[in-house]
């Protein structure tokens, strides 16, 4: 019994071993691809949402960490990557969230120019709905696309809304919450850029994310 | 050929009608139901997830038939876990590091191969107790079975809600595949249903009904043929 036990128990720790040297030993062989994909990942991503005239710097490399509840819709530390030509700042890429989407937080990435003009606007992730909530993606729809170009105009702006809401966006057959959602968002984003724009030159840089 | 390899290859017939067909792992053991409903909203999902799983049911297979030796009975699930969940990791790994648009797509279900029951299903019924290379094999044939329902299906639900077929493939296959993408129809929103959850869950009972009725009248056939020497099996295991 006792001997059945601990040769039971030996091969069970050795195909444990056996099984993690497995994971180790892939691990180590994809570990600096998988780095480098998401870096290629994010920097083409970061290179489709500004004109390529308008910048001369690596954006992905050029990012600071805020911090901003209220605005950029969660607890959490976000980046912004700033764009440079030469010495001077031509737009700001920021990550944010909408927390008030139909199934949870959608999580946007927001260009904005200098002049407080929306340059592009992406999605990054969400759970809305299938075939209803879901034309906030590029590849569903271009509804996205009608934010490039706009800015605030006062403060409040009365046009940053839904068209439901008396505002110049239009929402979806069968979905409204999703588009009001996203429009908050990005115009959270541009407010943060008005009123938070000190902050942004003290904010400290990035952290590898693990 | 001899009596052996004409042996060998009714084997291995049956082993792929099992998998393909009688056996099949979404109609018949209904296994691994998540992943199946889940995932499958496109037919460009559905491939990428079936050949994830068939992979790694080929892969456990084939580990769990070389060390059946050497576990003992007692311990063997943990084993088999253990095994299977390695091998998940690596699989999620090397995807994520050569397949990265399809790895972005699978998400999550990728790690959840983990818990679909047809790879430990299949450790349990084929792999313990036959030799590699036919528990490969099984795996194979399991795993397209699996694959050419969940395509299928996913093609189903993508025709249904959204009016194209392969809509997305070259994140699968490649920049090439970007021509794959049928549009039969555009949609405004389509029939919704077929892309939300109970959508799968109508389909999937669909299929089974059909592939219930062929059985049905193939067995009727074969009766009649047979003219009651034996009775027609339906179902085995």
């Amino acid at each position: 019994m006792f001997h059945s036990m601990t040769k039971n128990g030996v091969r069970l720790a050795l195909f444990a071993l056996g099984c993690t040297a497995l994971v180790a030993v892939t691990d180590h062989f994809t570990r600096e691809r998988i780095a480098g994909q998401s870096q290629k990942q994010l920097q083409q991503t970061l290179g489709e949402l500004l004109p390529a005239q308008l910048y001369d710097n690596d954006l992905s490399a050029s990012c600071v960490q805020l911090r901003l509840p209220e605005l950029l819709g969660d607890d959490l530390p976000h980046p912004v990557y700033i764009a440079r030509k030469g010495e001077t700042v031509t737009g700001y890429i920021i990550e944010s969230v909408a927390p008030q989407g139909y199934s949870g937080a959608i999580r946007l990435l927001t260009a904005v120019t200098t002049d407080g003009k929306i340059s592009r606007v992406q999605v990054l992730a969400h759970r809305e709905t299938p075939g209803l909530g879901d034309k906030i993606e590029r590849s569903k729809s271009n509804w996205i696309d009608s934010f490039t170009g706009q800015a605030l105009m006062g403060d409040p702006d009365p046009r940053w809304a839904v068209r439901k809401d008396g505002g110049m966006f239009d929402s979806f057959t069968g979905a409204t919450i999703t588009p009001r959602a996203v429009v908050k968002g990005v115009q959270n984003v541009l407010l943060l850029l008005q009123q938070h724009a000190q902050e942004l030159t003290q904010a400290p840089a990035c952290q590898e994310t693990p | 050929m001899s009596d052996s390899e004409l042996k060998a290859s009714g084997q291995l017939a049956d082993i792929a009608k099992q998998g393909l067909w009688k056996n099949n792992p979404a109609l018949v053991q209904i296994l691994g139901l998540c992943p199946t409903l889940a995932v499958t909203t496109s037919a460009t999902n559905a491939l990428g997830l079936g050949v994830a799983t068939a992979a790694v049911l080929m892969l456990s297979n084939l580990a769990i038939s070389l060390v059946r030796n050497w576990v003992p009975n007692e311990i063997r699930i943990p084993v088999y876990v253990m095994i299977i969940a390695a091998l998940v990791t690596c699989v999620q790994l090397v995807m994520n590091a050569y397949l990265y648009d399809l790895y972005q797509a699978l998400g999550i279900f990728i790690a959840l191969i983990v818990t679909n029951c047809v790879i430990i299903g299949r450790a349990e019924a084929f792999a313990n107790r036959n030799p590699p290379l036919l528990a490969l094999f099984d795996g194979l044939m399991m795993g397209l079975g699996f694959t050419l329902v969940l395509l299928v299906l996913g093609g189903l639900r993508e025709i249904l809600g959204q009016g194209t077929l392969f809509a997305g493939a070259e994140q699968l296959l490649g920049p090439w595949a970007a021509g794959l993408k049928i549009e039969l129809f555009t949609a405004d929103s389509g029939f919704l249903l077929a892309i939300l959850p109970p959508g799968a869950f109508l389909a999937l009972g669909f299929i089974i009904a059909i592939k219930n009725l062929i059985d049905a009248r193939l067995s009727r056939r074969t009766l009649r043929v047979k003219a009651q020497v034996e009775r027609a099996r339906m179902t085995t295991l």
